[in-house]
């Protein structure tokens, strides 16, 4: 298989061209452009025929992928942080039209101060937006992130927008080996969008997005939700088949590592679990049973993988890069909200760690090891929340 | 009713309706006419992008449409913007857009949602060169959201939340030329329009689907509700409009300025003619008029002067 030495944002560009993207509306952003920039390169070299849309904002781009979605053409666009929150209605847009949108987002802190460094917020803040959310640990799943993002989004009992999310730097701006199937085998798992209504059907002309009143509303949403139940079914088979057919399998919502005999695991998004992987290699050399959990998909929230897993351990710690101010971290929320109406309750701490790019190291993790593990031998929380780097 | 063939062949506009009866426009309202002749312009094959404003609610709840075209609701400030990716799909997929038999890609947004939230999109929508046209029919306020004052509302006009009182608290800026914000990006083909002169609107609508590029039409379109006018007045006020030289009808293509007015040779009438028939400038004292008379005559001047030079 072809193998190639790129970027995390190369990697989204070139899937974008492998999945064969119509449409690309895009604004630039730091550190989201050179996805968009190799894209232009892409058409600029006739490497791939996209139309490209270069807007004067965020807003617009959402809008314009929202237009040409519409129109039924497959569309892509990527962003960050800022572009992220002034995109934020046109989310809703997006979602509430059941347009199959893939963007990637690179996790970027929110300002003020200036930041554009590596942080979750600004994609957790779109949580109830419909959008799924997929947060890739490095940029092999940046790029696969991206091709199974459409087959998932076009499936007909879905219809919702994707966001494949990857770290700023971390990811965006680090080469790393990754490999790209030939285009022939990417067309078989992902054939041209075939939508169920266009705006160009003009002898059955459709009316898209009209006055919902409260008569009718209310199941407008239920059919989102459903359509977010069918997607955990539909991301489960695609990740199945990509895995078929590309050897790298998908088929987990929570990727699992370790976890079998684990006594604690570390929970956790994105490629800050590249990271823990390798310290419970090291911590299980020191003898501790330690395991880690990646979420890979936030959205749909992958409830039973969390609920068997969360019955087989006696800890877990939860590592947010990012928070809800006035509550905990955003991962730590959902999990404990997902367990408590279950048998499963393990011990559950919060460790909010790397906000705005700090570093985050293997020995950090030892640290938290140590403390986990005299939490559970004690039997109590010291603290539910622990801003981890805190200068003190 | 059967329309005789002979009959059919004498009308000055197309026979073919596409906007419904059942839409739930106001009585008279200025805008719905509008909609009217740009369906009949245009047929089934054009897509229309409508923003947040009152054709939101004229167009039909879902899931009704009065519409014979698809129609793309969306935000307030995005109609250039979704117009845009419109186009580049429908050149993606390889329709032919624009130009005879081309797909008619059309933005209709009122004044607020062009003149001000909409403003970024659709200097952006121009200033790329899509193929497709945008129209703001300027019916001088927020009507939708129950008449508040936009920047397209002209001086000494009531609104909601410019309201005549003991104060005499009015709107005190005068009406933003949008039409020449949008000549500033050197487009094609530029226009404005009036319900009250349908024949040159229609001419107006076929130019902008044969230019290439990105088309825009300002449509002055009276809205009886929120200018507290008798709804049997529409069309005298939008001809008054023309009139009294307070809009002026004329072109903008290629660099050069056309002024069309009905009457050419006739000197514009004064202002009062048309601000006597509507409530919303009953607040408005003799100095007041003089400033938007004076503000009207001076306009009128400098599009003149614009068609002498660049005609």
């Amino acid at each position: 298989m072809p193998k190639k030495v790129v970027s995390g944002n190369y990697a989204a560009a070139y899937a974008a061209k492998h999945a064969r993207v119509e449409v690309v509306a895009a604004y630039p952003i730091t550190p989201q452009t050179s996805i968009i920039e190799k894209i232009a390169e892409f058409i600029a070299n006739g490497e791939a025929e996209i139309q490209y849309v270069p807007v004067e904002s965020e807003h617009s781009a959402m809008a314009a992928c929202i237009g040409a979605s519409a129109t039924g053409a497959r569309a892509f666009t990527a962003t960050s942080a800022q572009g992220l929150a002034l995109m934020h209605e046109m989310l809703h847009w997006a979602s509430g039209a059941r347009l199959p949108i893939v963007m990637v987002n690179v996790n970027r802190a929110m300002a003020p101060p200036w930041s554009v460094w590596d942080d979750q917020t600004d994609s957790l803040a779109q949580r109830d937006t419909g959008w799924m959310q997929f947060y890739a640990e490095n940029n092999q799943e940046v790029y696969d992130g991206v091709l199974m993002a459409f087959k998932v989004a076009e499936h007909r009992k879905v219809n919702l927008p994707v966001m494949i999310i990857e770290s700023a730097f971390i990811l965006s701006h680090t080469y790393d080996i990754v490999d790209m199937p030939p285009q022939e085998e990417i067309d078989e798992f992902l054939p041209p969008r075939e939508p169920l209504y266009t705006l160009t059907d003009f002898d059955n002309p459709i009316a898209v997005g009209a006055l919902g009143t409260p008569a009718d509303y209310y199941e407008f949403r239920y059919k989102i939700e459903k359509a977010m139940e069918e997607a955990r079914r539909v991301i489960k088979e695609v990740g199945k088949e990509f895995g078929e057919k590309f050897r790298r399998d998908y088929s987990q919502m929570i990727e699992l590592y370790k976890t079998d005999d684990a006594e604690f695991i570390f929970m956790g998004m994105g490629s800050l679990m590249g990271t823990v992987k390798e310290a419970v290699d090291l911590l299980r050399k020191e003898g501790y049973k330690v395991g880690a959990a990646k979420v890979r998909w936030f959205r749909p929230f992958p409830k039973e993988e969390l609920y068997k897993l969360a019955k087989n351990v006696e800890g877990i710690a939860v590592l947010d890069r990012n928070f809800s101010f006035g509550q905990e971290g955003i991962l730590f929320n959902e999990a404990k909200g997902v367990l408590y109406n279950t048998d499963a309750h393990p011990i559950m701490k919060n460790y909010i760690v790397g906000l705005g790019g700090r570093d985050f190291t293997v020995s950090d993790i030892k640290t938290i090891a140590k403390n986990m593990k005299e939490i559970i031998e004690r039997g109590k929380l010291d603290r539910e929340i622990e801003w981890y780097h805190l200068k003190r | 009713m059967e329309i005789p063939e002979n009959v059919k062949k004498r009308l000055s506009l197309p026979f073919e309706e596409h906007f419904y009866a059942g839409h739930t426009a106001c009585q008279g309202c200025g805008a719905a006419l509008g909609l009217r002749y740009v369906l009949k312009a245009y047929g089934k094959k054009a897509i229309f992008a409508i923003p947040a404003c009152c054709s939101t609610i004229i167009a039909g709840p879902w899931p009704y449409s009065a519409f014979g075209a698809p129609l793309f609701h969306t935000a307030f400030e995005t109609t250039g913007a979704v117009i845009s990716g419109i186009e580049a799909a429908l050149k993606a997929k390889g329709y032919k857009v624009k130009g005879k038999d081309g797909i008619m890609v059309v933005g209709w947004a009122g004044d607020g949602g062009t003149a001000d939230i909409g403003l970024q999109a659709l200097s952006g929508f121009l200033e790329r060169g899509h193929d497709a046209l945008y129209i703001m029919y300027d019916n001088e306020a927020y009507m939708n959201t129950g008449i508040q004052r936009s920047s397209s509302t002209p001086y000494g006009a009531w609104t909601t939340n410019t309201p005549g009182g003991k104060k005499h608290f009015l709107e005190r800026r005068h009406k933003k030329k949008v039409i020449d914000i949008v000549i500033a990006h050197k487009i094609p083909y530029a226009a404005t329009a009036s319900i009250a002169f349908p024949e040159d609107f229609m001419r107006k609508l076929r130019k902008a689907q044969e230019i290439p590029g990105p088309s825009f039409i300002q449509l002055f379109a009276p809205c009886p509700t929120g200018w507290r006018a008798p709804t049997d007045k529409t069309i005298e006020l939008a001809r008054l409009a023309v009139q009294t030289a307070y809009f002026p009808l004329f072109e903008y293509e290629n660099g050069k300025y056309k002024i069309n007015m009905p009457s050419p040779k006739k000197e514009p009438k004064p202002i009062e003619e048309f601000l006597k028939l509507q409530g919303r400038f009953k607040y408005m004292t003799k100095e007041d008029i003089e400033i938007l008379q004076e503000w009207v005559l001076r306009e009128w001047k400098e599009l003149k002067k614009k068609a002498e030079v660049f005609g």
